[in-house]
């Protein structure tokens, strides 16, 4: 390369020399050179292929969802009080936040889907056999945690959908043995959903579960290198044989390029179909139709079939049966063989169950839409949240917000002390109808506890405290005083 | 720079200098180029968003003090004296607005132009009332006096009592609330 040294003493191209110069001096302080060849020589039998670019992508996906989430947190407040306006805030007044926050919605979907992906190649590819069972289960965890990303992430918006959707996904841990009624109240933070449940969910989502994903994540790769690129279904799992090539470049290209074009497509419909947020959550709304994100619809459906005793069947039995069935795939299926037309039963199983998800997810779509009572129910869910992202962003109004009271005073020795007390220049200090300024302390609310008589006596003589913050003892005749008293008295 | 080569060299120091480091250079191809020319455009793209989303609170005035209705204006064509009226204050904090109460002044019409004064006393912020007996403004804390017009007569306070910007428009006189420094003879605006 012309970068090289060069041995034959000509003078190199001083750019390129600089450009080595400086790599050198880092490689020799932090050891560039075999970092980058860790990272990027791994050896592929067979070569590189687009069906293995889904780790990559999900890694990247991964990177994609912590920069917009960070961003998001900018402006959220995770509070029943706030959380809504924030959102609403974020989407209709921040430059760019209705992109960002879409980008990270539809981010939790496209994860979802490359996750599905990375599991069939795995699987299809017989990618999990030859002393791989650690990487596996650390695939299978890391497919748990990005699922309770999911969940917990979808509370966060505390609309409407959000805040149904997670009472019915709170009720169903409820049909775990023996713990389930505390692992409820253990996630909902009591025993109805609220600001706790929130604080909780966003808690999880934010620091909980990404730590422990990236920890995985971590282990992941590093189990990955140990154990070695699979190659093709044809090769040997432990001892490979096919010519290999390097990680780097074009297996990276690839990687690249479907990361690339996912983030085109993500933020294609961010931009021309941006997530949309719901009315505020109304817990006291008994009309509404709660429907999970898409990727539970299946498991939605499937406990329908389920009723009275027998759901603890749909929400513990068979869930754990699959999970076990999933989770323990490299100790049932020992055999070295990959190739999918060699393994009917495994493939087979695989098949029925991903055909079984993608029917009861279609069956509760048209369910839906057959049941007239609940097609017109979710169509006017849907035109409220049309209604609510039209309506301009309205700002709270902060608890800390004064205004006076419209005291509306009937006792007619009161309406005389009102005019007193403004004609004293009392509200001066003490404020429009004693509700304080800084210059005088607030008396609506402490002059009605107080007895006339002592308030006609401070108001006399003050004490050596009110005089030094500048009280002076108020000198009206008696009649003016007692009508003065009276309108402090009135003073809620 | 057009150092001579073995000078470079020579900070390897006793490794050979052929087959640890030349490998990632040599493989530097022009499929490496082109991603690194991909992801960075991307990622500039991508910034873009992130950047204007991260700093909208500069690019857009939200903790300004806005205007502040007061009343018709027929309301105030025939004072002789000054009025007190509350005005309800709005100011945005991000996704909060905090309202607020504030007394302001509006003064008899000379010319056919209202002024608006902030009753806050210059010297050490009581609020003043106006005295009908004297025609006077008077300070309650440290008996500073100022005219109708709110020029000073007598007391501590530094500068006359401070006019706040109004308007009027569609037939509404308008104000904009704001706070001034005090114990300092010029009108200074807080920020």
């Amino acid at each position: 390369m012309a970068d090289a040294l060069t041995p034959n003493g000509k003078p190199n191209e001083p750019h390129l020399n600089r450009r080595r110069r400086i790599y050198r001096w880092f490689d020799v302080r932090i050891g560039v050179g075999s970092l980058m060849h860790e990272a990027l020589d791994e050896p592929i039998p067979g070569g590189a292929r687009w069906a293995y670019v889904f780790g990559s992508v999900l890694l990247f996906l991964f990177i994609s969802q912590t920069i917009t989430g960070i961003f998001l947190a900018l402006y959220y407040a995770p509070t029943a009080d706030h959380a809504h306006t924030t959102l609403a805030y974020i989407v209709k007044e921040v430059t760019g936040g209705s992109f960002l926050r879409s980008l990270h919605a539809y981010g939790s979907s496209a994860v979802v889907i490359v996750m599905l992906l990375h599991l069939t190649q795995t699987f299809l590819y017989g990618a999990y056999k030859g002393r791989r069972e650690v990487l596996w289960i650390s695939g299978c965890a890391l497919l748990g945690l990005m699922l309770a990303m999911a969940f917990t992430g979808y509370l966060l918006p505390w609309d409407q959908k959000a805040y149904f959707a997670t009472t019915v996904g709170t009720n169903m841990a409820s049909e775990v043995p023996l713990i389930g009624s505390t692992l409820k109240r253990l996630m909902r933070g009591g025993n109805e959903m609220g600001t706790l449940t929130l604080s909780r969910f966003f808690v999880g989502h934010v620091f909980l579960l990404p730590g422990a994903i990236l920890g995985l994540i971590a282990a992941h790769v590093f189990l990955f290198r140990k154990a070695g690129a699979a190659g093709p279904p044809s090769e040997d799992p432990i001892n490979p044989k096919l010519p290999t090539e390097r990680f780097y470049p074009r297996q990276v290209l690839m990687d690249t390029v479907v990361a690339l074009l996912m983030i085109c497509v993500l933020g294609l419909f961010s931009y021309f179909s941006p997530t949309e947020l719901g009315p505020k959550a109304n817990p006291a709304d008994t009309q509404y139709v709660p429907r999970p994100e898409w990727f539970y619809l299946p498991v939605f459906q499937w406990l329908k079939y389920f009723k009275g005793s027998l759901s603890i069947v749909g929400i513990v039995v068979i869930p754990t049966l699959t999970a076990i069935l999933v989770v323990g795939l490299p100790f049932f299926d020992r055999r070295l063989e990959r190739r999918p037309w060699r393994r009917p039963i495994a493939v087979g199983i695989y098949l029925a169950i991903m055909a079984t998800l993608i029917t009861f997810g279609w069956l509760s779509r048209h369910e839906d839409q057959l049941d007239p009572a609940i097609a017109k129910q979710v169509a006017k869910q849907n035109e409220e949240t049309e209604r609510f992202m039209r309506e301009p962003f309205e700002p709270e109004a902060a608890a800390s917000s004064l205004s006076a009271p419209n005291v509306s005073v009937l006792d007619p020795a009161a309406v005389a002390g009102k005019k007193i007390y403004d004609g004293e220049s009392c509200d001066a200090c003490h404020g429009e109808n004693g509700v304080g300024t800084n210059a005088g302390p607030k008396l609506a609310g402490a002059t009605a506890q107080k007895s006339a008589e002592e308030l006609t006596k401070l108001l006399r003589h003050p004490t050596p405290k009110m005089i030094e913050g500048e009280m002076k003892p108020v000198e009206i005749p008696d009649e003016d005083l007692k009508a003065l008293v009276a309108y402090l008295k009135s003073l809620k | 720079m057009n150092s001579s080569p073995t000078s470079g060299e020579g900070r390897t120091g006793a490794a050979p200098p052929s087959q640890v480091e030349v490998e990632p250079i040599n493989r530097r191809s022009f499929l490496g180029v082109l991603l690194g020319f991909g992801a960075m455009v991307v990622g500039a793209a991508l910034s873009v968003p992130l950047l204007r989303f991260a700093l909208h609170p500069l690019l857009t005035k939200t903790t300004d003090i806005g205007w502040s209705d007061i009343g018709k204006i027929e309301e105030f064509a025939s004072l002789t004296a000054p009025m007190k009226k509350l005005i309800t204050v709005d100011q945005r904090d991000g996704w909060r607005k905090i309202v607020s109460e504030k007394a302001i002044y509006v003064l008899p019409a000379k010319d056919g132009v209202l002024r608006v004064l902030s009753p806050i006393c210059p010297h050490l912020g009581c609020s003043i009332p106006w005295v009908e007996a004297k025609q006077q403004f008077i300070c309650p804390c440290h008996t500073a006096i100022f005219t109708l017009d709110g020029i000073r007569v007598s007391g501590p306070a530094p500068r006359p009592m401070d006019d706040l910007e109004s308007k009027v428009e569609e037939g509404v006189l308008k104000v904009r609330y704001q706070y001034f420094r005090q114990l300092i003879p010029t009108r200074e605006v807080l920020a």
